[in-house]
């Protein structure tokens, strides 16, 4: 074991905490304006002193339009991760347990979709949706494209937890008279739980977070909140404390999924370098 | 007795089904639609039954077409650029912070959060620190009797402009990925190279960068196909602009086909960045494959010694 001198460390924790700095400096910056009036935001001369108001936050939730597209995200969101994750620990467990597909084959055709651009399936999922599924304009079709995507990644990822669970529970669940969709519900999905956590945070964030697919399958009534955020953004006069509000509203999220989570979330960020 | 065998013959495929006919009906077939699409002269507001096959003339377009060569040109930049920075600052804050932590949990988690947050967000956060009279960072260059700099609004400087954030977004992922490979790498040659007397720098450059390079080279990988993907921010911090400095060919597909209603040439487009993403895919799924077939043989070889 090495010893660090008392310099040597502070030096080193300086380091870290400018790290963190320049990491939330830019978050904490949108969190100030969002409690700013506008005739602080628009003040030439830089300033940490100024009186905070939550005026822009009323100005959003008194917003009826904004409160149904906050709740277009939740809905969208929600259904899309619930039906990603029933169907993807489906499809991993069937994958890892019946070995009747060459286990290349599935992480070669995982990796694949995952790498697809969202903005390459712009065209056809808009005319696909819009003349042949009708789905257009419907938040179904949102959910439908969201379950799509994040369906690879989300098997993929489980795959590796449910390699760990000991084949002998589910051996012994069989002997006992469990039929194999017993088995996989009452045994095997309780063991997977943080696999599940884990996965379930990257569809959510994913699904919440999209804004391109968004722009381009919803109308007026069932627009996402990203999209909307993206029509207020116009050449001059933008009403920044409340755009930086809504901004945190998407951002809140996220954020509280990686206090909650982070180890889960560093797992499934790594995965695709640590093993193929 | 395995439970391959106990198990239901159909079992395996009810599993699968689900997923299977979702991942069918709403990427396959769209991704292969996209490809009949491209050779289609097809615009929005026909029906794509309307629309007449034209061959390759989409692609032909595309290759004439001075927006898509200097479009091109950005992407390629763009891509490599963020990723060489990102892996030299990642890869070397790494280096220089690797030992035990207290605490390393929480600058873990502060680390990732420009990650985790939406892109649109992200975009919309630098657009506010770029504005020109009011953004926190000409501000400060003027506090500091320096010149302001045009941040988005010259061709020149929107590029480094745009880079800059993605930079900041993203070197936190070759950063924490590095810093895992170095904790994980075999303690017995650290130590017999340092009893040998080698420096810092020889264990560095000697042992700890090969001894991460499969690492390595699969996170610079990654990270270029989703240098490839990215829209949002440069959509809400240039839209592309001035001029096509930031143009990248993700937001000139979205362009083409929602803003100049050419949907057969946007699918041209769209066919040219997949394959490139594809080609990046199948080295990485080919560099691993590798890695691993050697990784077992030496792990035999070391069973077996």
């Amino acid at each position: 074991m090495r010893r660090y001198s008392a310099t040597n460390t502070a030096i080193y924790y300086s380091v870290l905490i400018c790290l963190c700095i320049l990491s939330l400096g830019p978050i904490i910056l949108m969190l100030l304006t969002s409690l700013k009036l506008k005739v602080d935001i628009f003040n030439e001369v830089s300033t940490f002193i100024f009186m905070p108001t939550l005026s822009n936050y009323v100005s959003v939730i008194n917003d009826p339009s904004l409160m149904r597209y906050l709740g277009n995200s939740l809905y969208v969101g929600l259904i899309s991760t619930g039906l990603t994750l029933v169907m993807g620990c489906m499809a991993a467990y069937a994958l890892v347990r019946f070995r009747f597909m060459g286990r290349d084959v599935v992480s070669l055709t995982t990796l694949l979709m995952r790498m697809v651009p969202p903005a390459v399936l712009t065209v056809p999922v808009f005319a696909i949706w819009t003349f042949q599924y009708g789905l257009s304009n419907n938040r179904h079709g949102l959910i439908l494209i969201y379950v799509a995507i994040n369906l690879p990644f989300v098997i993929w990822i489980l795959q590796s937890f449910i390699q760990q669970v000991p084949i002998q529970l589910e051996e012994a669940a069989r002997v006992d008279g469990a039929n194999p969709f017993q088995t996989f519900f009452l045994v095997v999905l309780p063991i997977i739980k943080p696999g599940l956590a884990a996965a379930a945070i990257f569809t959510f964030r994913i699904a919440w977070n999209e804004f391109i697919l968004a722009l381009v399958l919803t109308n007026r009534a069932t627009r996402t909140i990203p999209v909307n955020i993206s029509l207020f953004l116009t050449e001059h006069n933008i009403d920044w404390g409340r755009l930086m509000a809504m901004g945190m509203l998407i951002a809140v999220p996220p954020i509280i999924f990686t206090f909650v989570a982070s180890k889960q979330i560093i797992t499934g960020m790594t995965a695709g370098a640590v093993k193929g | 007795m395995t439970p391959s065998r106990i198990f239901n013959r159909a079992t395996p495929y009810l599993f699968l089904a689900p997923a299977a006919i979702v991942l069918v009906v709403a990427l396959l077939y769209p991704i292969g639609y996209l490809t009949v699409a491209s050779f289609f002269d097809w615009r929005m507001g026909t029906p794509f039954a309307d629309s007449t096959f034209n061959g390759i003339d989409n692609y032909l377009w595309i290759l004439k077409d001075p927006n898509f060569r200097e479009s091109f040109g950005v992407t390629m930049t763009f891509a490599f650029t963020v990723v060489v920075l990102e892996m030299f600052v990642g890869v070397g804050l790494a280096l220089l912070l690797e030992r035990p932590i207290r605490g390393m949990s929480v600058f873990r988690t502060i680390f990732i959060l420009p990650m985790m947050i939406a892109p649109i967000v992200v975009g919309l956060i630098w657009r506010y620190m770029y504005n020109p009279q009011f953004g926190i960072l000409n501000k400060t260059l003027k506090e500091w009797g320096l010149p302001a700099i045009p941040w988005l609004s010259s061709p020149d400087w929107a590029l480094p402009s745009v880079i800059i954030a993605d930079i900041w977004q993203w070197t936190p992922f070759i950063f924490i990925l590095s810093l895992a490979a170095l904790q994980s790498l075999s303690k017995s040659a650290l130590e017999a190279a340092r009893i040998d007397g080698a420096s810092e720098w020889q264990q560095i450059i000697h042992i700890k960068l090969p001894l991460m390079m499969p690492v390595l080279v699969v996170a610079a990988l990654l990270r270029m196909i989703d240098a490839f993907k990215v829209l949002e921010v440069i959509f809400i911090m240039t839209n592309g602009g001035p001029g096509l400095s930031t143009e990248i060919l993700s937001l000139q597909i979205y362009k083409t086909a929602f803003v100049s209603w050419e949907l057969g040439r946007a699918a041209a487009l769209s066919n040219f960045l997949l394959a490139i993403v594809l080609v990046i895919t199948i080295a990485m799924f080919l560099y691993t494959k590798i890695r691993d077939a050697r990784l077992a043989k030496a792990q035999a070889a070391a069973e077996a010694y």
